[in-house]
């Protein structure tokens, strides 16, 4: 997914401000002119700046692409290689993921897993997590379910020998607590 | 010499050799497989380095991603596609040798120069850290203040893409060196209440987050088709290289030292070294008009030019602690968990830790043509492994090596924030190997400003007032005025 720089520059503003903003609440020492919000106010006056640089480089690009709309990609072949990442002509140039609810669903289970995982596997535990997130993914692209439990296993069996028993990662039990450990 | 004769002991040892061979296997199948770069290798072997004596350690990592940038030309010659972005300069040229029926050629010199350029770096490595060494163990805060602003300037501006969007990527990493208890009052910054972000963000889950997980969503989002593998026959890899070598042996000298030297320079790593090396050879050569029609030329200097480039990037690293690149900035995070902080006082206390390094990487980029070779020959059998198998197998790794570095899942939290960070930076072309050089260099660059400013009585004089202090501070001042004065210039030119 492409945003205009204009955009990304807005996002960057805001979050600058909120940074410096939160910066107040730190304590100064006394006798000394410098503390702990010195570093974190001057990286987010830096932010502020480059982000209005990128707002203003944004717009530009935008009125350039409405006015002729070949000139962004002429400006790209001019050398500047900057410019070909940046879709002048739209705000948001959504990727094809967002187009084709496959993708988006592949994406959606990605993140479901990693999010599964903060949240279930101490409860889970490692065995069944790394099961159940191997199995489902293996079997979404494409492989059949036989295979997909297959490797599933072996994988999680080759993981939790090197880390639980080789290196003694404390992998959790969780449900399986008193069965394999 | 007692120091070499320890480090030979500590090297050729069953444990640490058996260690390279399979981080040397692995580096050449990561390498080889388009989409998993030589950085994650190295990010996903962390886990298991964590677990590791240092020498055994730097060992691993230095074999694998010798190998891996090496492995890079292998997809580049047979499908068009680098294996890593260090392969992808001179990509075209290869696979336009491999349409001429000359794939054994193509991948035969990438081999041959990739070690060459190996050992050349390393040489460059062994002569030139330790004299730098003698030099920076003189150094102070002011001095380290000064270098670690000059790594984070050149981080912006060599950086592939735009210097603005670099520079926003910076000011990230910098940014997130900042989340935690903050060194000179002690107040947790950042934090919301979390105890677990008082220590900070921890480097190991936050790199497998932006060099892996982003790849794995870029994957899973990505629509390509999947690409077939030239047949031909490639067997006789070595045929024809002595007549290549012996006519583009400038080249192969010229491709090593760019390489080397780019690789010093911190924030451009092997990939520019390739890009800036292959264009030099483009310019000066006698038959331009062979270029990009598959001529061995260009290959000869960027196939050198990469592997040299790996080994110069550890001497800032080794002697100054600030990486050449995102490779040795992860292998700074694991050679400070384990207590052995890069700098000069290394090279004074532990020489033969340093001697090892140099010994791992002759000894990597000399293994490099027998492994290299045989990876050559199963070359298709890897190329047809479906990467949709591999892709959930490498997404399990990575929440398993996150959650082992301090037994939490936070680390996995860390990874999935910065790798879905990661994949939106560069989907809009900010670049993210500044971000880590933020992340790593801005605690350096904090430390030493407030300890500059408690010893010099907050006199802003105090940075210019040593001699390789003041000379290190204008030439950044200098740095960084360039680009500004490029801009106004721009501008007026514009207007009038």
């Amino acid at each position: 997914m492409r945003f205009n720089d204009a955009i990304a520059g807005c996002v960057l503003v805001v979050f600058a401000i909120a940074e410096i903003a939160y910066t107040q609440t730190f304590p100064s020492l006394h006798g000394q002119r410098y503390g702990p919000d010195l570093f974190p106010r001057l990286i987010g006056v830096a932010l502020i700046a480059s982000g209005l640089l990128l707002i203003i480089r944004g717009i530009a690009s935008k009125r350039r692409a409405s006015v002729e709309p070949h000139a962004v990609e002429l400006h790209a072949i001019d050398g500047n290689s900057a410019d070909t990442h940046s879709s002048g002509d739209h705000w948001l140039e959504a990727g094809p993921w967002l187009k084709q609810s496959h993708l988006k669903l592949n994406l959606l289970l990605v993140l479901l897993a990693l999010i599964g995982y903060i949240l279930f596997s101490n409860f889970l535990g490692f065995i069944i997590s790394s099961m159940l997130i191997l199995t489902v993914l293996l079997y979404r692209f494409g492989s059949s379910i036989l295979l997909s439990v297959l490797i599933a296993t072996a994988t999680t069996a080759v993981l939790h020998f090197t880390f639980a028993k080789l290196l003694l990662v404390p992998l959790p039990a969780g449900l399986l607590q008193g069965l394999v450990y | 010499m007692d120091a070499l004769l320890l480090a030979l002991s500590l090297v050729f040892q069953p444990y640490v050799l058996g260690v390279m061979l399979l981080a040397a296997i692995f580096g050449l199948f990561i390498g080889s497989i388009p989409g998993l770069t030589a950085t994650m290798a190295t990010a996903l072997l962390i886990p298991f380095t964590f677990y590791m004596d240092p020498v055994p350690a730097i060992a691993c990592i230095v074999t694998t991603v010798a190998m891996a940038i090496f492995a890079g030309d292998i997809p580049g010659a047979l499908l068009r596609i680098p294996g890593t972005p260090a392969s992808a300069a001179y990509c075209d040229e290869a696979y336009a040798l491999t349409r001429k029926g000359k794939a054994e050629l193509a991948l035969g010199t990438s081999l041959v120069c990739a070690a060459i350029g190996g050992v050349m770096g390393s040489i460059m490595l062994s002569l030139t850290a330790p004299v730098l060494a003698e030099f920076a163990i003189k150094f102070s805060s002011y001095e380290y203040f000064w270098l670690a602003c000059l790594g984070l300037s050149c981080a912006v501006i060599i950086s592939s893409g735009s210097t603005l969007k670099s520079l926003v990527s910076l000011l990230l990493g910098l940014f997130i060196s900042t989340i935690g208890i903050d060194i000179t009052a002690g107040h947790p910054r950042f934090t919301f209440g979390s105890v677990e972000m008082m220590a900070g963000i921890s480097f190991i889950p936050a790199m497998i987050g932006m060099f892996a997980i982003s790849e794995v969503i870029r994957f899973v989002v990505s629509t390509s088709p999947v690409e077939t593998v030239v047949q031909q026959p490639i067997k006789r890899v070595f045929a024809g290289i002595g007549s290549v070598l012996s006519k583009y042996k400038l080249n192969v000298v010229r491709g090593g030292f760019i390489g080397a030297v780019v690789g010093i320079l911190p924030g451009a790593g092997a990939d520019i070294a390739a890009w800036i090396s292959f264009a030099v050879s483009k310019r000066f050569s006698k038959n331009k008009e062979k270029f990009g029609t598959g001529h061995v030329e260009g290959l000869v200097d960027a196939g050198t030019a990469n592997n040299a480039g790996l080994s110069g990037a550890w001497v800032p690293a080794l002697v100054f602690g600030i990486p050449g690149d995102s490779i040795t900035a992860i292998a700074i995070g694991v050679l400070y968990m384990k207590g052995m902080n890069p700098g000069p006082t290394v090279f004074l206390n532990q020489p033969e830790l340093i001697h090892s390094v140099f010994v791992v990487f002759f000894l990597a980029n000399l293994a490099l043509i027998p492994l290299g070779f045989l990876a050559i020959r199963f070359s298709r059998q890897i190329l047809r492994i479906p990467r949709n198998v591999l892709i959930p197998i490498i997404l399990m790794f990575c929440i398993v090596g996150s959650f082992a570095i301090n037994n939490t899942v936070f680390g996995v939290t860390v990874m999935l924030v910065l790798g879905v960070l990661a994949y939106f930076m560069e989907e809009n072309g900010f670049p993210v190997a500044p971000t880590i050089l933020g992340m790593v260099l801005g605690t350096m660059l904090e430390d030493n400003f407030m300890s500059s400013m408690i010893k010099a009585d907050g006199d802003w004089m105090g940075f210019f007032s040593r001699p390789i202090a003041a000379t290190l501070g204008v030439v950044v001042i200098v740095l960084w005025t360039i680009p500004i004065l490029r801009f106004l210039y721009s501008v007026v030119r514009r207007h009038s």
